[in-house]
């Protein structure tokens, strides 16, 4: 490799030697296209027209009478897909073009992910193949069927607790066997270098833009920047352009499950340790012998019991702070932010909503707060049945 | 010299390497199976701590590492079993392991307590050459050997970079993928085979996909030191999950017969 990958202690390639070979090449390609002119013309032109770059920024006036600050949500939630999702799988996607590459594989928690991945897969005429835990088939298969009709294979993967992890290291087994001929399109911004750099990469104009529309619409900076962070890829896209803007808070929101004191939860930074898992040196929920713990929440998109390193990072040095919310707290604010704005929020996107019903009363009526709404709440909307049916 | 390079020197054959997940599918008949294993034939032990996302490793060995976490099987008391281990007959072992076990134990006292409980070497499934140093230096202070995998899509310079870390033997991955067993031998081997002995004078191990007896007198032709044998042995296990009796003995039949296969060469 050329590069460590580190982001201080963090991060690096921990995976078996096989697979060294492919993430070089990866590596290599990913220098050789991310600054050429008709490689960034091309993806230019598809966040554009393809997936509908660039997102809004929207106030969210009534939701802020609610919580008494001012809300400005990113409305990723508008991209084709659905979620932020399609701009690292167009980044990747399009890189694996220009390496020559046939075939994809991906991993999937929530499904969007996959059905990104999909989507790309049939636009470049790529053979597609998407690892899913079987217990996530089983509760976003709408994201299923969606897949398929993109034409992907959807491989359901029954080891260990059949959701994200799993799918992770089937993936990676899977690609140890295909190395020669397939692209591992990876979803967040964790697992092995230099996955975690290029998904920043294609995520960052989440920041970007945000970043401009507070400018232009608001004429400054917002006092705080919130995102939910599962692996961390919509977190890492929108706070990489405030990293150096220091007044600006950077909060990261995990998934409390039943709650942070209980064993059923995902909140990784929160609660983890430091460890290594799926190629990164990063926080880990795991026991005292190094065992991945199980996690449980309500939303499959954030149930990781790993974090992309850089957020492991920028938990360290203190620049962002990350928090949690629990289930409960994430039905209560899906139902709020419906109600107020006529807009449903991704379970996952509700994490960082929840975090901000939180801080009701605590902050000033001028405080400006911009939320990631990473992915709309469509593909939700049967869960949230499930726990708070309708009478 | 090392243990290793001394034993092949004396054998003047192909060493049989049988591999266990340590407690799989409990740690009692773990140990009445390794010692099975040592009674039919085996000139050295690959042995492996269960870990929860071995990632690897194929179904076969995911589901072994499984049982064997199940039956509460933990680095700490895996120690104490490769001491029984060696106890019972000082075979040189061969400790496979994901790093992240490492890591939570410390790896300067994981090493150490690996060394004193009588292991021989180590080698992490997860640690690629570039990070060679995480391991070797501190297994080298307390007297371990190193081992790392060479694979069929390595180049000669990243070779080179094992050749210089190891100073056990090289475990050299047959085929492009996980452990498992398959029907034929991977068409790899025999050219990887040729080419690590233009580089170097180590001894060689081939594992990865060995699954017959065949494979393993074919391995042995190419003019390897030593033949791994995971999977195929692991899979006598899982099929004889409610008799133990027959296990033993499925394991110890095959493990005797590739033994004398070896030896007739």
């Amino acid at each position: 490799m050329k590069h460590k990958g580190r982001y201080g202690t963090f991060g690096g390639f921990y995976v078996p030697e096989v697979l060294i070979p492919a993430l070089e090449d990866i590596e290599a390609g990913f220098e050789q296209y991310c600054n050429d002119p008709k490689f960034v013309e091309e993806l230019d032109d598809l966040y554009r027209n393809y997936a509908g770059r660039p997102s809004p920024l929207y106030h969210a006036k009534r939701f802020s009478e609610q919580v008494g600050f001012q809300v400005y949500v990113k409305r990723e939630d508008l991209l084709h897909g659905g979620a932020h999702k399609v701009n690292n799988a167009l980044g990747q996607g399009l890189l694996a073009k220009y390496m020559g590459k046939k075939k994809l594989i991906a991993e999937t928690g929530a499904g969007q992910h996959g059905l990104a991945t999909s989507m790309i897969g049939a636009l470049f005429g790529m053979q597609t193949k998407i690892f899913m835990g079987s217990v996530d088939v089983a509760r976003q298969n709408v994201n299923v069927h969606k897949m398929k009709l993109c034409g992907a294979e959807v491989i359901s993967v029954s080891g260990g607790t059949c959701t994200l992890k799993d799918a992770i290291n089937d993936a990676l087994r899977y690609w140890t066997s295909h190395i020669d001929d397939t692209f591992y399109l990876f979803g967040t911004a964790g697992g092995p270098h230099p996955f975690p750099t290029i998904v920043r990469h294609f995520q960052t104009p989440i920041g970007t833009e945000s970043r401009q529309q507070c400018l232009d619409q608001l004429g400054r900076l917002p006092d705080k920047v919130v995102a939910c962070v599962g692996g961390g890829s919509n977190a890492i896209g929108i706070f990489s352009s405030f990293i150096d803007d220091v007044d600006v808070e950077l909060i990261g929101v995990e998934g409390g499950g039943k709650g942070i004191e209980t064993d059923e939860h995902c909140a990784t930074l929160v609660k983890g340790s430091v460890g290594v898992l799926h190629g990164a040196q990063t926080y880990v929920l795991q026991d005292e012998n190094g065992q991945i713990h199980e996690t449980e929440c309500i939303s499959a998109g954030l149930d990781y019991p790993g974090v992309g390193p850089e957020h492991a990072y920028l938990k360290d040095s203190g620049r962002a702070e990350y928090t949690a919310v629990t289930d409960e707290q994430v039905l209560d604010v899906f139902e709020l932010f419906t109600r107020s704005e006529g807009i449903l929020p991704a379970l996952e996107s509700s994490h960082a909503l929840a975090y901000l019903v939180a801080q009701k009363g605590k902050l000033p009526k001028d405080t400006l707060v911009v939320v990631n709404l990473s992915g709309r709440g469509d593909k939700d909307v049967s869960i949230v049945e499930e726990h708070r049916p309708m009478i | 010299m090392g243990h290793y390079q001394n034993l092949f020197n004396q054998l003047n054959r192909t060493a049989l390497v049988p591999f266990f997940v340590i407690g799989d599918p409990d740690e009692e008949t773990s140990f009445e199976l390794v010692k099975t294993a040592i009674d039919s034939g085996a000139d050295v032990l690959e042995l492996g701590i269960p870990f929860s996302d071995p990632v690897a490793d194929g179904p076969t060995i995911q589901k072994a590492d499984i049982r064997a976490m199940k039956a509460k099987m933990t680095p700490a008391k895996a120690l104490a079993f490769i001491k029984r281990v060696s106890d019972y007959k000082p075979l040189p072992i061969g400790l496979l392991v994901y790093y992240n076990l490492v890591f939570q134990y410390g790896v300067e006292a994981f090493l150490a307590d690996f060394k004193e409980a009588g292991g021989t070497s180590v080698l992490v499934a997860d640690l690629s050459i570039d990070d060679a140093d995480e391991i070797a230096p501190a297994a080298t202070a307390v007297g371990l050997e190193t081992v790392f995998m060479v694979t069929p899509n390595m180049t000669d310079e990243r070779i080179q970079k094992v050749v210089e870390k190891t100073t056990g033997f090289i475990y050299t991955v047959s085929l492009l993928g996980t452990t498992g067993e398959r029907t034929g031998l991977s068409d790899r081997v025999k050219p990887l085979i040729s080419r690590l002995k233009g580089l170097t004078q180590q001894p060689i191990c081939v594992g990865f996909g060995i699954s017959t007896a065949e494979h393993a007198k074919e391995v042995a032709q190419a003019g390897a030191d030593g033949v791994i044998i995971g999977s195929r042995i692991v899979k006598f296990i899982e099929d004889n999950l409610d008799d133990t009796t027959e296990m033993k003995k499925q394991v110890g039949e095959y493990i005797d017969q590739v033994a004398k296969i070896i030896a007739r060469l």
